[in-house]
């Protein structure tokens, strides 16, 4: 199966809004999600622009946005891309 | 452990509108429109019951943003005119922490709640047991008369169902001593004759009721203006982002500083007084040193245990000597410091080199606010490098590890460090000073924050991650031996 690809956006926006959280999302994944993933890091993905800044911290899970991102919203929809 | 909570994001937001709206062609105006901006016509609430209490809020945050009192504020006054009276005012007077009344209503109002647990039981143990007469027993449920409640707690233990709880409010079990409470109205009060600045209740409060009142709108007029300003970076900022160091200073020259300035820089001084004092008191007979660098730490001594003053090192801070090298190196300039703590900010307002502080967090909401990105920046040049030990003193066991480091062998010194000073860690110190011996060590590092100044109350990033980011910085210097060598 192909793996499933997470950005974590580091940009500075991103990272002053909470973001610095999200760098413990590979500790708090099982083993068995971990294999399933891919966790990229990003500089701003560009999303944080104009009045935008106040949805931060963003990630991208296969390409589809999770805004204000948490550990656990992440979770979440890495289990429900899946089960899709 | 973290500090970093969701709470202080709303926090953040509200320091880039102040920002932004200081930057836009009519500041009052915008300043006035920030709480209706934030919260437009027919959206939804995010966290309280309907956009007017949350823009009841975001007003009180934007009066701390602006640097003034909530406490003193009457509701009437507008924002707008917050906004010329800071553009007017030349300094802060009074307390750097403020509550925000209408975040902080909103949390428990009583302390002792009977829960859903309750049998309505035949026993009614609880009402024997209250002296004050405040439990009843109503529709077979009991039920607690809250203006005679006392607090005392009796029923708790009285009930056999575990049925009454206490609930906790949280940033009176955080105070380290004794200075925060709730009062009769439901809203916090702090009695600034014992708090010694420490943050705790600022990361403690779940709603972020909590301000430091802001010095953002003298430090936007400073950069405006045509005089140098010098901003003056903690060595804790070395870990507050993914980049390093050398970006973020680039990236406060594009935010407007003319100059930056290492504190370490000034670390590097402390560490060479502070290994000379300790010589010399311990040839005078002393038996135990404190470090001085931690400023809440030092209010605690002012104001509350004073036996200890003895023991503390006469040393100035890495922020004192730093302002006084900006001011030497920069004729005229006005400084900042850029720090991680409220304590930093009480010590600064005092400290006649130092003109503003600015915390880590506004500091962020100024890139946001300006669209600094900081993996766009080069890297700065300081023109002084720091030691290694110096870039370290934001974690605990750094200070007295620099000072041992800087000492001739002979020195003898054992370090003992106070990881967070919280109530058992204060009552350690007390009994040293009561004995006048410490048996754990002679040089003893004092940390109001557990972790060190990573850990304080308006840091950015997770401690853990400062703390490898710091380390690898620090390897990358050299070591306070050397530059003794080219002293
Ligand atoms: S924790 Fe304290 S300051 Fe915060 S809302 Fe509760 S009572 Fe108020
Ligand atoms: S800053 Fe520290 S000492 Fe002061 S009220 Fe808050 S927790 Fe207590
Ligand atoms: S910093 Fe994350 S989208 Fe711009």
């Amino acid at each position: 199966m192909k793996k499933i690809d997470v950005e974590i956006c580091f940009g500075t926006t991103c990272f002053v809004l909470g973001g610095s959280h999200l760098q413990e999302l590979e500790n708090s994944l099982d083993n068995d999600l971990k294999e399933k993933i891919n966790i990229i890091p990003q500089n701003c993905l560009g999303l944080c622009k104009n009045e935008n800044y106040s949805q931060a911290p963003y990630v991208k899970v296969n390409g589809q946005i999770i805004d204000r991102a948490t550990i656990e919203k992440v979770i979440n929809k890495i289990k429900c891309e899946i089960n899709e | 452990m973290s500090n970093i909570k969701l709470t202080s994001n709303l926090n953040k937001q509200v320091l880039v509108k102040i920002i932004q709206a200081f930057d836009s062609d009519d500041f009052p105006r915008s300043t006035y429109q920030i709480p209706f901006k934030m919260r437009p016509k027919h959206s939804d609430p995010l966290y309280r019951c309907c956009i007017h209490k949350e823009r009841a809020a975001i007003r009180e945050r934007v009066i701390a943003g602006l640097g003034f009192s909530v406490a003193e504020d009457d509701h009437e006054k507008l924002l707008s005119q917050y906004a010329v009276d800071a553009l007017e005012r030349n300094e802060l007077a009074g307390e750097v922490l403020t509550a925000i009344d209408t975040a902080c209503k909103g949390c428990v109002p009583v302390r002792i709640h009977v829960t859903d647990m309750c049998q309505g039981c035949v026993a009614q143990s609880c009402v024997a047991s209250c002296k004050f007469k405040a439990i009843k027993i109503e529709n077979s449920k009991a039920v607690i008369d809250t203006d005679l409640c006392k607090n005392c707690g009796k029923c708790i233990s009285a009930c056999s169902y575990s049925a009454i709880a206490r609930l906790r409010v949280p940033c009176e079990e955080v105070c380290p001593v004794k200075a925060i409470s709730k009062n009769d109205l439901g809203v916090v009060e702090i009695d600034f004759e014992r708090c010694i600045s420490c943050g705790s209740c600022v990361s403690g409060c779940p709603f972020g009721a909590i301000h430091e009142r802001s010095q953002l709108i003298d430090i936007l007029q400073a950069i405006k203006s045509d005089t140098p300003v010098v901003a003056m970076i903690a060595p804790a900022l070395g870990g507050q982002f993914p980049e390093p160091v050398g970006k973020l200073a680039t990236a406060l020259t594009r935010a407007g500083f003319t100059h930056v300035v290492e504190a370490a820089e000034g670390a590097d001084l402390t560490i060479l007084h502070e290994a000379e004092e300790f010589i010399e008191r311990s040839k005078e007979g002393e038996p135990f040193m404190t470090t001085s660098c931690c400023a809440a730490y030092r209010e605690l001594i002012t104001k509350l245990v004073p036996e200890l003053e003895k023991y503390v090192s006469d040393t100035p801070t890495p922020m004192h000597y730093t302002a006084r090298i900006a001011k030497d190196r920069f004729p005229d300039c006005i400084t900042v410091f850029v720090g991680p703590c409220v304590a930093k900010r009480k010590e600064g307002l005092q400290d006649p080199y130092v003109d503003y502080v600015m915390s880590i967090e506004e500091m962020g909401a100024l890139f946001v606010a300006k669209h600094i990105e900081l993996s766009e920046c080069e890297d700065y040049e300081f023109s002084v490098p720091s030691s290694t030990e110096a870039r370290e003193f934001a974690i605990t066991g750094g200070v007295s590890h620099a000072v041992g480091t800087a000492a001739p062998e002979n020195a003898n010194i054992t370090p003992f460090c106070i990881d967070g000073l919280d109530k058992k860690a204060i009552a350690l110190l007390k009994s040293f000073a009561g004995k006048g011996v410490c048996n754990q060590g002679n040089l003893i590092e004092v940390m109001a924050c557990q972790g060190g100044c990573v850990g304080g109350s308006s840091i950015l990033n997770t401690p853990k991650s400062a703390e490898v980011k710091i380390k690898a910085y620090g390897a990358k210097g050299q070591s306070i031996r050397r530059i003794l060598e080219t002293v």
